[in-house]
């Protein structure tokens, strides 16, 4: 520290090299971690969809990635149909909300031809410890009751607004907002189906798709 | 003072967090389980040694006016690359601590330490210094977590010992407030009656 | 509308930022002796979270995400911070001399409070659009308000009792915030 004051120049240019610096090496950083993070994302997403997936074997079967966007969404879900022998053996839906109790948490969820829910898998929440994160099926039963249920004739929800899934104890948010995730990845799903229905005839090849 | 003294110091006779009670958000926040208490001890200790380090480097240079800015961006750039490095190499401990990694840049105990040593001692110094305050940040978090994990979940270190006698409140935020107001209570209780 | 009530349950007393996501407790603890003291710091960090979300949001969203800047959020928004409470503190001593004496000891104390950077994150993690973003973070500090206010009612009832030597201070503190959060867990089904 110097004795004498400083110019307000002296503290402009102290103040902006520093910021330089900081911005440059933090860059250095990003652009070195960058790939590792986008293989962990990749990685966990396959791990997630061949979960959500039982009876389907990624080794002989296609994923076709597309993307679909349900009323009521800001962000587009990313609906993967599986084949299996060129016949469709299902999808994973990697679904979101913002409805949770401490903002936006995505699952994946497995549904098959028919639109029955095979299995779920949570990708990231951050919903309180001990009562909201129960979502993941390591922690609770909750999310095993929704396999082999299908939001085809009715949405689903918890008992408290007349539906018959078992809201978690204490956690009816964070529960609620697991329904209306489900509920929107069954519509992506369907608004692929009717999508894919024409071109099933084409060969099966990676395309993206926006549904506005 | 001797180099081994400014280590030991942090960790027991000047605990940050249980005799100075600095850093109270972190030490509450994050301390639901023994791992998690580690994790995120271990992260701000990663930021208190480089940022003492630069921080005294630059002491002669730094001016006085703006020095708390400067400090500021010191902070915020060294915990980004902690967060980014966890993202990539330790995802899960990286999901749960979740927004706190940044906040780490925002904790008093950091800039305490830049303020009241860093600025004013020599670089090994400060950086010792660093390391001892965030070991013993560390010790505090990892004695909260594991008493919160144990009383709340029957578990350590995701090992469950215990079936049904969990008291869940203390997972919750009650009772992070609990267990370290008891935690620091017992302390003073030891260091009056030695008096 | 009914969105609007529930955000406001939400923030301020269901997800309440002290007693249910720890942001802000230095301050909390350190300025709730005194009632005059509290309503103080609750209104000064009102005042400069609302105005620093607002312009991170806008930052968040109109630069950090067009140029893909994210990494460079806390960097960023940090410095923004610590600019805003500068500039406030300029302008309040000129415009207001009185708003700044009520306020003005606390806004130093505001740069390094992790409930105004906490809050920036976690609205840029909501996606909001920035009436929503402003919304949220007035009723998260009114949330604050609410606690500090309630919580220094209560401390300054705790100076006239006796309670054991190594509890005086802080541990009685946090126990009397423990068991003020476990109430406010009772709110948790409102919403």
């Amino acid at each position: 520290m110097s004795k004498k004051e400083n110019s307000i120049w002296q503290l402009i240019t102290a103040l902006t090299s520093i910021t330089v610096v900081a911005t440059i090496a933090l860059s250095c950083v990003y652009l070195a971690t960058k790939e590792p993070i986008k293989q962990i994302k990749i990685a966990k997403d396959n791990a997630a969809k061949v979960m959500v997936l039982p009876g389907f074997d990624p080794a002989s079967g296609v994923f076709v990635q597309t993307k679909a966007l349900p009323e009521g969404l800001k962000d587009s879900l990313t609906v993967t149909l599986a084949y299996m022998n060129n016949q469709l053996f299902g999808a994973a839906v990697a679904t979101h909300t913002n409805i949770a109790f401490s903002g936006r948490f995505d699952i994946m969820v497995g549904f098959d031809h028919e639109g029955n829910i095979l299995n779920t898998e949570v990708l990231g929440h951050q919903e309180t410890p001990g009562l909201g994160d129960k979502i993941d099926k390591k922690k609770d039963k909750f999310p095993l009751q929704f396999a082999g249920r299908t939001p085809k004739e009715k949405p689903l929800s918890v008992r408290k607004d007349g539906g018959d899934i078992d809201a978690i104890t204490a956690a009816t948010i964070s529960s609620r907002a697991f329904c209306n995730a489900v509920n929107y990845a069954y519509q992506a799903y369907q608004m692929v189906l009717q999508d894919a229905e024409i071109i099933n005839n084409n060969n099966i090849t990676e395309k993206e798709e926006n549904h506005e | 003072m001797n180099k081994v003294e400014l280590i030991t110091r942090g960790l027991i006779k000047e605990n940050p967090t249980l005799i100075m009670v600095l850093g109270l958000c972190p030490s509450l926040a994050v301390t639901t389980s023994a791992i998690n208490g580690i994790g995120m001890g271990l992260a701000t200790t990663f930021v208190l040694m480089c940022s003492n380090t630069l921080i005294s480097m630059l002491r002669k240079v730094i001016p006085n006016k703006v020095r708390i800015p400067i400090f500021v961006v010191v902070f915020a750039a060294f915990v980004s690359m902690i967060d980014l490095v966890m993202q990539a190499y330790i995802p899960a401990l990286s999901a749960s601590l979740g927004l706190f990694i940044p906040l780490i840049a925002v904790n008093c105990i950091v800039f305490a330490r830049a303020e009241s040593f860093a600025i004013k001692n020599k670089i090994f110094d400060s950086a010792l210094d660093g390391l001892g305050m965030g070991l013993g940040f560390t010790l505090a978090l990892f004695l909260i977590g594991s008493v919160r994990e144990i009383l709340g979940n029957g578990s350590i270190f995701d090992y469950r010992f215990m079936e049904n006698s969990e008291i869940l409140v203390f997972v919750l935020a009650p009772g992070a407030f609990f267990v370290m107001g008891f935690i620091i209570a017992t302390i003073r209780f030891f260091q009056a009656k030695k008096n | 509308m009914e969105y609007y009530i529930l955000m406001i349950l939400g923030a301020v007393l269901v997800n309440n930022i002290i007693l249910a996501q720890f942001l802000g407790i230095c301050p909390f603890m350190g300025v709730s002796g005194k009632m005059s003291t509290a309503v103080g710091m609750g209104a000064a960090l009102l005042f400069v979270m609302t105005l620093s979300t607002m312009v991170t949001t806008l930052v968040y969203n109109y630069v950090l995400v067009p140029l893909e800047l994210v990494y460079l959020q806390t960097v960023i928004f940090i410095l923004i911070i610590a600019a805003l409470v500068q500039a406030l503190e300029i302008v309040l001593k000129k415009v207001s001399p009185s708003l700044y004496n009520a306020l003005g000891i606390f806004l130093p104390l505001i740069t390094t409070n992790c409930a105004v950077l906490g809050i920036a994150i976690t609205v840029t993690l909501k996606s909001f659009s920035l009436i929503d973003a402003t919304l949220f973070t007035m009723f998260t500090a009114l949330g604050f308000c609410v606690a500090i206010i309630i919580f220094a009612g209560i401390r300054e009832q705790l100076e006239l009792v006796n309670i054991p030597k190594g509890m005086k201070g802080i541990p009685i503190a946090l126990i009397t915030v423990g068991i003020l959060a476990l109430a406010f867990m009772g709110f948790a089904n409102l919403a």
